[in-house]
């Protein structure tokens, strides 16, 4: 049985993963997921509806999923479609996360009436929505770096507001009883209508004066009000001229014809609120055909991207990496070798799984695998578990499992908290839309960095299991050294090579190969902090125990680089600026600091060496 | 004595050291001063000085005493202890490659000059002009077929002295230098209404507008404007007094000795042999989106001598080299109309470039002879009678702490 442990918890792992993958399935006879899947274009980028939800919803709430308030758990695209076509339901979701106790005083919120205490429902927030639109306009004039947290979580709660009245105003005008049943009186307006003359007003000669009217400024008012563009082009060799609902309704006035997407929207919204779910599917399923008729690779796209929102790769591989974790750290105490090789196993399943998810991102998006924020915690935890499965295979002490456990599910947690700021494939700005240089500066950097944090993962390891523990045996001590020793050569190397290539992408797109901008100091320090230490051991200035305590503090030097330089605001790469994880920083820097702190004490007080001594 | 300080490896390490503690400074002051003058205080600066209240302090050694002490540490080190041997090959590189890369730096802040050039769908221009320095121009534009220009730079106005140009029929004496301005108005003739404005000045603008010093900005995004009052006297006595702002774009005119001039404060233009007209600048958004996709700026570059005619189009990221300047995309403005294109000058451009090289070639010489000690190593220490790697503590592990020695030592 112990024999064949390792093999059955890999196998066992390799079909949980099997699972996730499974194409999801409607909660309902409606074929939501097939509503999910449907196109649009929002931010530059078409995706599927079920990416806007998701990614709504992590703005607003900080999670996917919704409860109804009758306690049934709604996926996300049937929350959109109640968004879009049920408003009044949809406002009695609570879905806006707020937490701050002078915001809850502001919109008289009471923290008892909100689900889990802290998310409301926009029937709760409506009666403050006045004082919340006034507060903001008055945090809005107070420049970003210097705002208070109320006013950050104000203006927060304002934006999340407007994303959620962008949303309702998709495909039904606001504020309008029967626009669907106007929308249906304007079709046989228009097929009786003579075509349009060439020139004059659009309206001109129609008896239907006011209906058309009162559309028109509906119209206008939609396109105006939403940002979701749900209308395929009419011409697919214009394959970026996606329209809002509104905007392909205010062009049917002129051309007097209704075209089928337009159709389909209402036809949506008339069978979702009759709950009729086989004029729903049948909708659904020709707009489907239409558009995979015209864009096939956008189905094609989007198909995938569904399946990668359903299936969560990343938090996976993220409950993986923990119990990888654990059970190295119980290795060390206990049946060393089959623990060992059942959590090398772990950590192989959830890296596959973790290279499939950055991969499907890359395709996606037809990127390089770092294109953002989000996207380097990914790849610097990708590249950091790439080389702890190396250490391992070479070492197999558990050691570079526990690192792997820990480094793994720690960027795949900042990651999750980076991806609340919306939808995490952005489009590239002008300067850095080059995937030549995305592809070789960032990713190297990023490398860098995973070797850096690395190596002061494993000098933490030393440092904690030789003070605390008796495990850490000479041989161990002597086999993390090493390690630390290893990587930190691999990360100086990375983080030299990437610096450099930075300095070349700026000569060739700015006129100087240095310029002294914050993200490029950073860089910089962590090319002189490795060689500080390198210098130092090999001058002989430190022995183990310093150099544990030197690659602990490129921690520090590694976390500056990477988020603290976005702090400060300024500089040409301050495209990440993020202040709520300003005091997660600095929790980190004190922890490293006590840790080289812990790594002072003399080695005759450390619980290992004096056993062993 | 002196020897063995300078070729320490202890003093490598504090160097790197003050050096890291050196760049964190500065990169927290770029909040405060604006990149700028950053590099002015900590990198280009032999003694970085602390201001605290009245005093001025030095506080830290610069960026020239530190990375001056690292290239004497660099290369005494090496021709100390230069043998040459395949296994320090690596390290030597990698080093070579930063003495080169230090000297370039240094070259690059002594040599580089930043320019430039603002172009109008339509417009053609020879000259760019200066991001910092202005200068005074004053030109006899009698002749409808040439004008004559004498330039004479803003440092020399800010002296104060008189100054004489042999192709002037009059001298410049500048009465008043404000380094950082704003103009106001006032009605002709009258006293400035805020306190501390200019005196009255008798030609010109000056009559309707006052200048008002201001304190001298290192905002990044903000330029300093100064304003110059200036008294031209001819050989029968003084001519005029004029304002003379970079605030001030058209120049003004005035008739001495029968003779036409312009005068203005502008920002310093150097002209070249050839021209670049605008035809036209695009700025790409994504669709539906207000993200910008891409900038970019078609041009006609044209010689003084016709030797050379033609387009070019210049993009983010797809700079213009051309007789020894680089052309970049870096703004615009104007409503997409107007183009701003930064131009360098940078002689030791390469330099980086080969540093770079050998640096790289050095470190993935000595780190790959590493790793392939490391495995011949472990190889040795494996190749047991048939066993399995074991798992704790086997003498490849303990053994060779030595071989990760450098050459250095």
């Amino acid at each position: 049985m112990k024999k064949h442990l390792p093999t059955i918890a890999t196998l066992l792992a390799l079909l949980a993963v099997g699972l996730t993958l499974r194409a999801p399935r409607n909660p309902s006879e409606f074929d939501v997921i097939g509503f999910g899947g449907l196109p649009t274009l929002v931010n530059g980028r078409v995706k599927p509806l079920d990416t806007v939800a998701r990614s709504s919803l992590l703005v607003l709430q900080g999670r996917q999923r919704v409860v109804a308030p009758d306690g049934r758990t709604l996926p996300p695209a049937e929350w959109l479609l109640d968004m879009v076509y049920h408003p009044q339901a949809a406002d009695t979701y609570q879905v806006f996360e707020v937490v701050h106790p002078d915001v809850l005083a502001l919109l008289k919120l009471n923290t008892a009436d909100g689900a889990g205490g802290k998310r409301f429902s926009m029937v709760q927030l409506n009666p403050g929505i006045r004082d919340l639109d006034r507060q903001a306009k008055m945090a809005g004039d107070t420049e970003a770096a210097v705002r208070t947290t109320f006013q950050r979580a104000i203006i927060q709660l304002r934006d999340a507001v407007q994303i959620y009245e962008l949303l309702q105003s998709t495909a039904v005008a606001p504020g309008s009883d029967d626009f669907l049943g106007q929308l249906a009186k304007l079709e046989t307006v228009l097929a009786a209508a003579p075509p349009p003359a060439p020139t004059g007003p659009p309206m001109h000669g129609v008896t239907d004066g006011p209906l058309l009217l009162e559309l028109a400024r509906s119209f206008a008012a939609m396109e105006q009000f939403s940002y979701l563009r749900v209308i395929p082009p009419e011409n697919p060799a214009n394959p970026m001229e996606w329209r809002t609902v509104g905007g392909a309704w205010s062009a049917s006035l002129v051309s007097r014809r209704v075209g089928p997407a337009a159709r389909t929207f209402v036809e949506l919204g008339r069978a979702w609120r009759a709950r009729d779910a086989g004029a729903f599917n049948a909708a659904v399923a020709a707009h489907a055909a239409g558009l995979q008729r015209d864009f096939p690779g956008v189905m094609r796209k989007g198909a995938v991207e569904t399946r990668f929102n359903s299936s969560q790769p990343f938090y996976t591989s993220m409950a993986l990496y923990v119990a990888a974790f654990l059970i190295a750290v119980v290795s060390w105490l206990k049946w060393p070798a089959p623990l060992g090789r059942v959590a090398f196993g772990f950590v192989a399943v959830a890296f596959g799984v973790a290279t499939i998810g950055i991969v499907t991102r890359m395709w996606l998006e037809a990127r390089p695998p770092v294109t953002n924020l989000y996207s380097s915690a990914l790849f610097v935890g990708w590249g950091a578990v790439a080389l702890c499965l190396v250490l391992e295979q070479i070492y197999r002490n558990a050691i570079g499992s526990v690192a792997a456990g820990l480094v793994g599910f720690a960027t795949l947690l900042i990651a999750h908290h980076l991806a609340l700021g919306g939808d995490t494939l952005e489009m590239m700005r002008a300067v850095l839309d080059s995937n030549f240089w995305l592809a070789t500066h960032v990713v190297t950097i990023a490398i860098g960095y995973s070797a850096t944090f690395l190596a002061g993962l494993l000098a933490m390891i030393y440092v904690l299991r030789g003070v605390l523990t008796r495990t850490l045996d000479q041989a161990t001590a002597t086999a993390l050294t090493r390690m630390i020793y290893g990587i930190l050569c691999f990360a100086t190397l990375f983080s030299f090579v990437g610096t450099i290539l930075g300095g070349i992408w700026a000569d060739q797109s700015w006129g100087r190969f240095w310029g002294w901008d914050p993200k490029e100091n950073g860089a910089l320090l962590i090319v002189l902090w490795n060689s500080v230490i390198l210098h130092a051991r090999w001058g002989g200035l430190v022995q183990a125990r310093g150099l544990a305590a030197l690659a602990l503090f490129g921690n520090i030097v590694t976390a500056w680089s990477w988020f603290g330089v976005n702090m400060l605001g300024v500089g040409l790469h301050s495209y990440g600026f993020m202040d709520a994880a300003f005091w997660w920083l600095v929790a980190f820097v004190i922890s490293q600091l006590a840790i080289i702190a812990v790594a002072a004490l003399p080695t005759a007080s450390w619980r290992s060496f004096r056993t062993a001594g | 004595m002196v020897r063995d300080f300078f070729v320490s490896l202890r003093l490598t390490v504090v160097l790197i050291v003050f050096s890291m503690v050196l760049i964190f400074a500065a990169t927290l002051d770029q909040v405060n001063l604006g990149i700028w003058a950053v590099q002015e205080k900590y990198f280009r600066a032999f003694v970085v000085y602390l201001q605290v209240g009245p005093v001025t302090i030095p506080a830290f050694p610069g960026g020239y005493t530190i990375g001056g002490l690292l290239l004497a540490n660099l290369v005494a080190a090496h021709l100390y202890r230069f043998t040459f041997a395949w296994r320090k090959a690596g390290v030597q590189l990698i080093h070579l490659g930063l003495i080169l890369l230090l000297v370039g730096e240094l070259l690059t802040g002594l040599w580089q000059e930043d320019f430039h050039m603002r172009l109008s769908e339509g417009e053609t221009k020879n000259y760019a002009e200066s991001f910092m320095d202005n200068e005074l121009a004053l030109s006899d534009v009698t002749d409808p077929k040439f004008d004559e220009v004498v330039a004479i730079s803003e440092k020399l106005l800010a002296t104060k002295a008189p100054l004489q140009h042999p192709k002037l029929p009059f001298r410049v004496v500048p009465q008043t230098y404000y380094p950082n301005s704003t103009l106001q108005n006032r009605a002709a003739g009258a006293p400035p209404a805020a306190p501390g404005a200019s005196a009255e000045t008798t030609s010109g603008f000056g009559e309707h507008v006052a200048a008002l010093p201001q304190p001298i900005t290192h905002k990044p995004n903000e330029h300093n404007q100064p304003s110059v009052i200036l008294e031209l006297v001819g050989a029968e006595g003084a001519i005029g007094r004029w304002l003379v702002s970079t605030l001030l774009v058209a120049p003004q005119e005035f008739t001495h000795a029968g003779r036409t001039w312009r005068i203005a404060l502008r920002p310093k233009r150097v002209y070249r042999p050839f021209t670049l007209t605008l035809l036209k600048f695009s700025h790409d958004r994504y669709a539906g989106t207000e993200i910008p996709k891409n900038f970019s700026s078609r041009l006609r570059l044209r010689t003084d001598d016709g030797r050379d005619d033609r387009e070019v189009l210049i993009y983010m990221n797809n700079p213009l080299r051309y007789a020894g300047l680089t052309f970049y995309q870096a703004g615009f403005e104007n409503d997409d109309r107007t183009t701003i294109l930064q131009v360098v000058r940078n002689p030791s451009w390469l330099f980086p470039y080969v540093a770079c090289s050998l640096m790289t070639l050095g470190l993935t010489l000595q780190f790959g002879l590493h790793l392939v000690g490391f495995i011949r190593k472990r190889r040795t220490a494996t190749a047991g009678p048939g066993a399995p790697p074991a798992r704790k503590g086997t003498t490849g592990q303990t053994a060779g702490h030595k071989s990760t020695l450098p050459t250095l030592a």
